[in-house]
């Protein structure tokens, strides 16, 4: 059982971590599943089961990780920002920024820069709680 | 008072094959292999600096109970155990390129930071580990 469990837990990290890498890109749930060899039903719900929120949540919770990064480090602009994590509408971002951070993304640059730690660190700091939206109005904003 | 950072640890699935990782792989070298018989103690160490030894260690009985070592394996194969390794290097882009051919499972690129270049990585459990490029001064 506990074998099993780390095995799965392992391939679904791997899948987490080529999300992490791989941000940007078109990544939808089938292409994901059929990375971790699942069915998609199956694959959104061991995701869930193991990392806490379901893959598309995690994905935008990276994105805008990213884009909190590029407002709080960069000059650019916030339309660049928003084609530079992957989203394709920058309205589509804008709300998805503000549900999930509690603030448009231009209010959020005005919070300055980041101090002199590992990116790493900062990264997985920065990112918005998994907990500051429902993962019902999530859903809604599926794009 | 303390005068150094001499061991520190972090928690593996399997020795045997946290020995062909960071060692095989990475390039560290043992610096002691032992069975005391309840336990394997193994440490390794960055050629040319036994001063920083990790200790990887196997989660499990008798040191702790069957079920908590369990909840232990499932964190650290979530990749959120809270073992991370930080390593210096000259060359990122050299070390990340000899990494890929030896098979290592890359996780970010080599990154221009403020403080240098860095890429991630992980080792067959779900540990983190970072390699820096770091810059002089």
């Amino acid at each position: 059982m506990s074998k099993v469990t780390e095995e799965r837990n392992r391939r679904l990290l791997r899948v987490r971590d080529l999300m992490d890498r791989s941000y940007a890109d078109a990544l939808d749930v089938p292409t994901l599943a059929g990375l971790a060899c699942v069915s998609e039903s199956h694959f959104i719900r061991t995701f869930r089961a193991v990392f806490g929120e379901t893959p598309h949540r995690y994905l935008q919770r990276r994105r805008v990780e990213r884009a909190i990064w590029l407002l709080r480090t960069t000059d650019r602009s916030v339309t660049d920002i928003c084609v530079e994590v992957g989203f394709t509408s920058l309205g589509t971002f804008s709300r998805v920024f503000h549900e999930i951070v509690g603030e448009s993304p231009t209010a959020h640059r005005r919070r300055g820069s980041v101090g002199p730690v590992p990116s790493c660190f900062a990264h997985a700091w920065l990112r918005p709680a998994s907990t500051a939206i429902s993962e019902k109005r999530a859903s809604v904003s599926q794009h | 008072m303390m005068k150094r950072l001499n061991i520190s640890g972090i928690y593996v699935l399997d020795q045997d094959e946290a020995l062909d990782f960071y060692v095989g792989k990475l390039g560290l070298e043992v610096d002691t292999d032992l069975d005391l018989g309840f336990m394997r103690w193994l440490t390794v160490c960055v050629p040319g600096d036994p001063d920083h030894k990790i200790l990887l260690e196997r989660p499990g009985p008798p040191a702790m109970s069957e079920e908590t070592a369990e909840q232990v394996r499932e964190m650290v194969s979530k990749g959120a155990a809270g073992g991370h390794l930080f390593f210096a290097v000259d060359d990122a882009h050299a070390t990340y390129a000899e990494l890929r051919t030896r098979g290592v499972e890359l996780t970010e690129e080599p990154t221009e930071q403020a403080y240098g270049i860095d890429f991630g990585l992980r080792d067959p459990f779900g540990n983190h580990v970072r390699v820096a490029q770091l810059k002089q001064g």
